[in-house]
């Protein structure tokens, strides 16, 4: 009776996480709908060619950034996997949650500081080719930025997945004498392959909604998003039924996109046995661990090279006085503290969803899924592809006639920020939620353990980790995040990257390189603490 | 420590702050550009609180097309006693939602170019489109915007988007009035020497200071900026012979602000030196009434426009959306 009750207690979980994330979307849909009830023509006339070139190169773009970010990434975390004692490993990690937080200007000038026509490399292109380097615009500019930022995102995640295949395995397979091949065959490629889709997915979604990114290094209007169309829609335009006409067109693509990667998936049969063996044993011959030390060389150079160059455009400015500016600790603290109360938040919102969806697939006899099983496990992505615009837009005017809509912004960003993280801390969380699944969950069953002591005795130990990386992430996502303050008009909260935008708008252009050096630290102490706290349970 | 957590509570109770209950306020809606702390909001607060012993609460959003969005939302319940920040080529629109009254100050006072007969909306300052260039990387710059259409392609200019910028919309009437019908000839021509449609004039201007193009698409003030707080001439505004686009900031009273006798005081303060004084040097914009000092010289020194182009409100209205569409079909091509 008590399991039972357990499960019961699941689903409930996870059905108020997913009514947080539909009250979010549906108020903001509803908000606009019902400004837009008049007049529906904006809707109908925003499907014709021009759309139809929109959507092509939406698409076209996402697709090849997802693969061009996901397959590398694969390489790159089985290597990072398969050396446990790789030198910097761990900082290497925590660095490649850091792009998250950047925002896209600052990601952009850095990019464009290697590869852009006065980039470092620019001559060295030049030479090369025989004429002038044009710069990394155009799609290649797009596709080498939404790389930038989503390989490092994979490659966590990745490396999440990897970590919960059971130390037996690892030494039964080098019992075995499995070389790299087989034992990738059989050992790392189910779990890659079981995590591909939801990693994958999430990567399309933030390329599909990309913005800045698109229009700065696209080099003209030809590379255009829907999310610069819905953009457009809300503000010269101001016609709230076109954005929603084309919101719920990007949803509906993103939909499609990603049943087709779970088609490609496949789903893992855990390990049920307890794991006796001790840290892994990984044996690599000579010629591969040289090969998987320059597959993290190049990540890594790739990575670290834009970072670098906004490190070192940052030195440029005046740290001192920013630093002492009361402009820049107040928002300083005002980031910290959102960004905190979001990610608890996201945190607390994913487990549930997490428990629900396996609760629900663990009750599940026959072969369909229910719908409810279904959103517990795609639906929180969906938040990603709304864009901000249209959720700050939607409820600035269901709450216009609350009475003060400044006292409610603080609250709106924390409850959008952590929904939006929602998608990230879940890839975090599930893995390893499913695995201890697998291997306790009839245990607990049969010991009647449950609730809150089946948590803190069970779940706990082995989640504690991916908690806090699911934690580090919402963080940063929440520290980089603009969105959905703009209309709620900005005084109520003004975070860095408000700043340092403000800055950029106001010639202040060294400020704002000082500022994102600024925002970029801050991101890599609270991950690096996130990581510290995660790891004390396996010491 | 200590500083740590004070800042902490600080920011908390910027956070959650309840905003003040003063018998005499005055609500005024703006962008954030004009109340960040080195924009012109702060001093203009000041000025107009000791003059009228009452409170100003400015409420800012991220600009002027998103504040006319706003007061579009609110409506007749808007808090906005005044809304200050939108331009030229927001009026019509504005003026068409019924939400704002007669200003009543007379124009008389005004030096922005053309005689101002608008009696809705009062300018406060004014300024006009320019391509900046970078003296080191560009040694003759365009002399007309027909050199800049047929010049090198090799020497770039960032331009803005149009669908999402105030300056890119600038630049598209600006090659309009001059162009006419040809304008799509001349942005097919143009569109190679572009190397990049920024969404906004922060990316675009970053990108050029960065050195990735020698051009932006600016205001002919922003060379004042640099040598007034950076001391340096290195960026120059380019003068074009057939001569520059005028954007004029305007504010005006709303409904609600008709009832508050505030409104009107302010608007009288808006063309008086107390409140000009500020907007050269914190908004890097003419001011559209008498200052009590002359500009700093670096002001005298910008380039002179041979001619002032501008459409009227109503025709931009009228034609906003079909102009962009155009736009579009020339540069994706």
């Amino acid at each position: 009776m008590h399991g039972r009750r357990a499960v019961d207690r699941r689903q409930t979980a996870g059905i108020v996480a997913l009514a947080a994330i539909a009250i979010l979307l549906g108020g903001a849909l509803l908000g606009l709908l019902a400004e837009a009830a008049s007049n529906w023509s904006g809707a109908i006339a925003a499907f014709d060619g021009y759309m139809a070139r929109i959507v092509r190169f939406t698409l076209w773009q996402a697709v090849l950034s997802t693969i061009l970010s996901v397959v590398p990434a694969m390489l790159v975390a089985r290597a990072l996997s398969r050396h446990p004692d790789f030198p910097g490993r761990s900082l290497i990690l925590r660095m490649f949650a850091v792009p998250l937080a950047l925002p896209a200007i600052v990601a952009a000038l850095g990019i464009l500081a290697l590869y852009g026509r006065a980039g470092y490399f620019a001559g060295i292109f030049s030479a090369l080719s025989g004429e002038t380097w044009p710069g990394a615009y155009g799609l290649s500019g797009i596709l080498v930025a939404h790389v930038f930022f989503n390989l490092p995102l994979a490659t966590r995640l990745f490396v999440e997945a990897l970590d919960t295949v059971p130390a037996d395995q690892w030494r039964l397979a080098s019992q075995l004498g499995m070389r790299a091949g087989p034992s990738f065959r059989f050992v790392e490629w189910p779990v890659m392959r079981a995590a591909m889709p939801g990693i994958a997915g999430l990567v399309f979604m933030l390329c599909i909604t990309s913005f800045t990114i698109v229009l700065t290094l696209g080099g003209g209007p030809q590379a255009t998003t829907l999310e610069v169309a819905i953009y457009q829609a809300l503000r010269f335009d101001f016609d709230p039924a076109r954005a929603v006409a084309l919101t719920l067109l990007q949803i509906l693509l993103t939909a499609i996109v990603v049943a087709v990667l779970a088609k490609l998936g496949a789903n893992v049969t855990g390990d049920a046995n307890l794991s006796v063996a001790s840290r892994r044993t990984r044996e690599a011959t000579r010629v591969e661990t040289i090969l998987n030390g320059l597959v993290i060389a190049l990540a890594l150079l790739f990575v670290a090279g834009p970072m670098l160059a906004t490190v070192f455009a940052g030195l440029d400015a005046d740290l001192g006085r920013l630093a002492g500016e009361s402009t820049v600790l107040r928002a300083t603290a005002t980031s910290l503290v959102l960004a905190i109360l979001s990610a608890l938040l996201s945190v607390c919102l994913s487990l549930s969803l997490v428990m629900a969806r396996r609760a629900l697939e663990l009750e599940r006899r026959t072969g369909s899924r229910s719908l409810f099983e279904r959103l517990a496990d795609t639906g929180a992505g969906f938040v990603l592809v709304v864009p901000p615009i249209v959720i700050g837009a939607g409820w600035f005017i269901l709450l216009r006639h609350t009475g003060n809509v400044f006292l409610l912004a603080p609250v709106m960003v924390v409850a959008v920020n952590a929904v939006m993280a929602m998608p990230f801390a879940i890839r975090a969380i599930r893995p390893a939620y499913d695995a201890a699944s697998e291997r306790h969950e009839r245990l607990c069953a049969l010991l009647g353990i449950g609730g809150r002591d089946r948590f803190r005795l069970v779940d706990w130990p082995v989640l504690r980790r991916p908690l806090f990386t699911g934690f580090a992430f919402a963080m940063a996502l929440s520290l980089g995040d603009l969105g959905v303050i703009a209309l709620f008009g900005s005084d109520a909260v003004q975070t860095l990257p408000y700043l340092l935008l403000a800055r950029m708008g106001s010639y202040r252009t060294e400020d704002a390189a000082g500022l994102a050096l600024l925002l970029g630290l801050l991101c890599l102490a609270l991950i690096t603490l996130a990581d510290w706290l995660g790891k004390r349970a396996d010491d | 420590m200590r500083n740590v957590i004070s800042s902490l509570l600080g920011a908390a109770a910027l956070v959650f702050a309840l905003p003040a209950t003063a018998a005499e306020k005055l609500t005024v809606y703006t962008y954030e550009s004009f109340t960040a702390e080195w924009g012109p909001g702060p001093q203009v607060e000041k000025a107009f609180e000791t003059e009228c012993a009452c409170d100003v609460e400015f409420v800012s959003v991220a600009d002027g097309v998103a504040l006319l969005n706003r007061v579009k939302l609110e409506g007749a319940g808007t808090k906005a006693d005044i809304v200050l920040g939108l331009d030229t080529n927001l009026t019509a629109e504005a003026r068409a939602t019924g939400l704002f009254v007669p200003h009543g100050v007379d124009p008389g006072n005004l030096t922005v170019p053309n005689s101002w007969t608008d009696d809705t909306f009062l300018p406060f300052d004014y300024g006009y489109f320019a391509v900046i260039y970078d003296t080191e990387k560009l040694k003759t710059p365009p002399a007309s915007l027909k050199e800049l259409v047929e010049g090198d392609p090799e020497q770039k200019i960032v331009i803005q988007d149009p669908r999402t910028s105030t300056p890119g919309l600038g630049l598209l009437l600006w090659v309009k009035a001059v162009y006419g019908d040809k304008a799509p000839e001349a942005w097919a021509k143009l569109k190679d020497r572009i190397l990049t449609v920024a969404p906004g004039w922060s990316e675009s201007y970053g990108l050029f200071t960065k050195g990735e193009a020698p051009m932006v698409l600016s205001y002919t003030t922003s060379p004042a900026y640099h040598v007034i707080a950076e001391d340096t001439q290195r960026y120059q505004a380019a003068a074009f012979s057939e001569g520059h686009y005028l954007q004029v900031e305007v504010a005006g009273i709303t409904t609600t602000g008709a009832k508050n006798p505030l409104a009107a005081k302010f608007m009288a303060f808006m063309t008086t030196p107390a409140f000009q004084d500020a907007i050269p040097e914190t908004n890097w914009m003419f001011p559209a009434a008498k200052t009590s000092k002359p500009l700093n010289p670096a002001f005298d020194k910008l380039v002179k426009p041979a001619k002032t182009l501008a459409f009227g409100a109503d025709e931009i209205a009228a034609n906003r959306k079909a102009w962009v569409d155009e736009w579009l079909s020339a540069m994706s091509k």
